[in-house]
């Protein structure tokens, strides 16, 4: 413990200096990372907030706690904020923006400042979002369709669009960053082939929020353009022509999921090597896996507009493309797997959230292969089993990751343990009460029941109880991970540089770290993951 | 000289960078990587434009013919010689010549301002024309003899008109203000040959800015002029 005492004792990027001024004026990556912690949970739960009076109207089949003209803007603005204001910031914000540097030996991200302006960016647009949502809302659903966006709905469209417009340049700041950084900040021997998963899943979705991006920020600048000077680009009437729309909206959020769920496997990668004891399997298959990922991503998109009217040869080409996407998927999670065949397997708390996200993701991931193949979506589309399918790879997917994440390095971001036993259990909440929320929507869906709907026949009502009971149980499971984070600041027990006896660069230097990352500028000659060669004893210490 | 020079690149190199040449790649590959996502962002439009303009053909060449031909190829050239003036600044900064770059740069911002000008000449002759999409739009060919075919039509090739030659010339506001910026840090010895970096990014910048319009020109002005009628 001598060691942990000295190590919190030095200063660090947390004690170098206080005052808000410090913390809003900083160029650390570090401190960085924790404004957007603390903003995106803030969306978080107002995000959830909506999600929950969604369940709660849904308990009874009928339409009897909000009207269906406030339901549609329930599940606008959960969409709204979810997406762009929680998903896409979480792992590359937060966990990316600390970790990145470290990981590669770096002093900083290649832009600092840059970095700090798009935390700005990103508040200006969520700002803007929620003053359109506290102004009346929107009803459009989070994909914006016209011509009802640009046309009929009678709410703040263009508030939110231009939120949404803003928040990508914070995206688009972060992503570039991300791309610069590692090409031309690695530490002396930090090779290609030695960069930790984390970061080339991290750069592969900075390559999507590059390149997608600006196409989702400018086809929203039409809609709003359209809405205000009625343009005619999108409004049939005008001759404009909305499936364009969709197109380019898709162009986009297709691959933005990709975005979302990319660094959450580069999490994966660095939890279950790291409690397995082992390199991961296949370790040069997993990295290009990322980049196949943000490739094919790009190709897929119209597999959102099957049923929308496109030629059924269009639909083909797009149905087939979007199976292409399974396998780099699938190579990923088998990797993993084989990764812990014959591992010491340690169950600490983010093993057992890694442990949820492989199981989640591969149940959400082979039903995107169901909706994939044109039969099946045509029965299913707009119904309850496209709901549980993204949560299952948004919520059970990247969210796991996220706090699987978030627990890896909450004592280097924090110099403090969490509280492991509060910790495996809010673990087990997530799991059981996500899937008692989602499994019966799979179910709803088969079944035909719409989503979008603040109604249902009653012979839904059990699927739909069982749903919101779950969404307790969720609900639980998140807030106590938030309540015993924000004990362990102040009681938590001191974390030792390297609890988990993790190899990784960020492990090497005290927790917190200090400001300019390592004393020294490391000099990398092993590969990622070497914990083969760890000594035996050293590892046996851990716990 | 040279130990001002080195003392001039030593201020401004960043703490977590090792060396200059680091730096100095790293924000030129920053800003390559920025201009990527600006070619997505324009993208978007040029894919709108393609979409209607292969669906109505007839009414964007009808749109078109009401373009100033001299006007857009004076812009044209106006653009290309600002380039001109741009890299050569550049290339004074590189030699470690601030007042020649101050010139350069003047001159680029009046072929800039000038640019500016003739687009807003252009843009009163259509405001006053009603071709600005929107409620009060009205499309005439003004020949009798051949009436307009399809004047809903033409009011989207107006609506792309307008979006991309404007979101163009936002473009050009800022790339002069980015001109005014290290034309005034120039002047203040903020540069040197061996630290000259934000002059070349503004360069990259305003050369992107440029093509652009090079790629707006023919498609925007110069659809067919014979089958038109």
């Amino acid at each position: 413990m001598a060691t942990a005492v000295q190590s919190v004792e030095r200063e660090n990027y947390l004690n170098s200096n206080y005052g808000i001024k410090s913390w809003l004026l900083t160029s650390d990556h570090k401190r960085i990372a924790m404004l957007y912690l603390i903003s995106i949970t803030a969306m978080f739960w107002i995000g959830g907030f909506f999600a929950m009076l969604i369940r709660l109207e849904l308990l009874t089949p009928a339409g009897d706690l909000v009207s269906s003209d406030t339901y549609n803007k329930l599940f606008t603005m959960h969409g709204i904020i979810m997406v762009f204001f929680f998903l896409i910031p979480s792992v590359p914000a937060v966990i990316g923006n600390f970790v990145i540097p470290l990981m590669i030996g770096a002093k900083d991200l290649a832009f600092p400042r840059i970095n700090l302006l798009s935390w700005y960016i990103y508040m200006a647009g969520a700002i803007t979002a929620i003053v359109a949502m506290v102004t009346g809302g929107v009803d459009t659903g989070w994909t914006f369709y016209t011509p009802f966006s640009t046309t009929y709905s009678n709410t703040h469209v263009i508030g939110a669009a231009i939120g949404i417009f803003i928040a990508g340049f914070s995206s688009i700041f972060t992503g570039l960053n991300f791309i610069v950084t590692i090409h031309r900040m690695r530490a002396p021997g930090m090779t290609w082939r030695r960069l930790p998963l984390f970061c080339w899943s991290n750069y592969a979705a900075a390559l999507i929020m590059v390149l997608g991006t600006p196409v989702v920020a400018i086809t929203l600048l039409l809609v709003a353009l359209e809405r205000a000077f009625n343009i005619g680009v999108f409004n049939p009437q005008l001759g404009g022509d909305p499936l364009l729309f969709q197109h380019l909206f898709w162009f986009y959020s297709h691959p933005a999921v990709y975005i979302m769920i990319l660094p959450g496997m580069g999490v994966i990668s660095e939890i279950i090597a790291c409690f397995s004891r082992k390199r991961v399997f296949g370790y040069e298959f997993v990295a290009l896996a990322s980049i196949a990922i943000a490739v094919l991503g790009f190709l897929v998109w119209a597999h959102h507009m099957f049923v929308a009217g496109i030629s059924v040869y269009a639909a083909l080409v797009f149905s087939l493309l979007s199976y292409l996407v399974a396998i780099p998927s699938a190579v990923k999670v088998f990797n993993w797997t084989a990764t812990l065949y014959k591992g010491s397997i340690r169950y600490e708390t983010p093993m057992l959230y890694a442990f949820g996200f492989i199981g989640l993701f591969t149940v959400g991931g082979l039903t995107g292969v169901f909706l994939a193949s044109l039969g099946i979506d045509v029965h299913v589309t707009d119904t309850y089993f496209v709901v549980a399918h993204f949560h299952y790879v948004m919520v059970g997917g990247m969210v796991m990751a996220y706090m699987a994440g978030l627990h890896f390095w909450w004592p280097k971001i924090s110099g403090r343990m969490y509280p492991e036993a509060w910790a495996k259990l809010s673990a087990l909440l997530v799991f059981v009460g996500f899937n008692t929320t989602f499994f019966p929507q799979f179910i709803l869906g088969y079944m035909g029941s719409p989503r979008r709907y603040h109604a249902y026949p009653p012979e839904f009502q059990v699927l739909n109880v069982l749903s919101t009971a779950g969404a307790s149980i969720l609900a639980v499971g998140y807030v106590l991970p938030m309540i015993y984070f924000l004990w362990s600041l102040r009681y938590g027990e001191l974390a030792p540089p390297n609890p988990w006896n993790a190899v990784g660069l960020e492990w090497m230097t005290p927790s917190p770290p200090p400001t300019h990352n390592f004393d020294e500028t490391p000099i990398v000659t092993w590969e990622a993951y070497d914990y083969e060669h760890q000594p035996q004893e050293e590892v046996s210490v851990g716990h | 000289m040279a130990t001002s020079d080195i003392q001039v690149a030593e201020h401004a190199l960043q703490h977590h960078f090792a060396d200059m040449e680091q730096q100095q790649e790293t924000s030129t590959f920053g800003m390559w990587m920025f201009l990527l996502t600006e070619i997505m962002f324009f993208g978007g439009l040029f894919c709108a434009y393609l979409v209607y303009r292969a669906s109505y053909y007839q009414a964007f060449v009808e749109g078109s013919q009401k373009m100033n031909i001299w006007l857009g190829a004076t812009n044209t050239a106006v653009l290309i010689c600002s380039s001109l003036s741009m890299a050569l600044g550049v290339r004074a900064a590189q030699m470690g010549k601030p007042k020649l770059m101050a010139i350069l740069l003047l001159i680029t911002m009046v072929f800039g301002f000038g640019f500016l000008g003739i687009k807003g000449i252009e843009y009163h002759e259509h405001w006053v024309h009603h071709e600005f999409p929107g409620p009060n739009f009205h499309f005439e060919t003004g020949d009798p003899a051949h009436p307009a075919t399809d004047p809903q039509h033409t009011q989207i090739y107006f609506s792309l008109y307008w979006a991309m030659t404007g979101l163009h010339a936002f473009h050009m506001i800022i790339g002069i203000g980015l001109v005014l910026w290290i034309m005034i840090a120039g002047l203040m010895g903020a540069f040197t040959p061996s630290y000259f970096t934000p002059v070349e990014n503004v360069g990259l910048y305003w050369h992107f800015v440029d093509l652009v319009w090079i790629y707006l020109f023919p498609l925007l002005y110069l659809i067919s002029k014979k089958h038109g009628g």
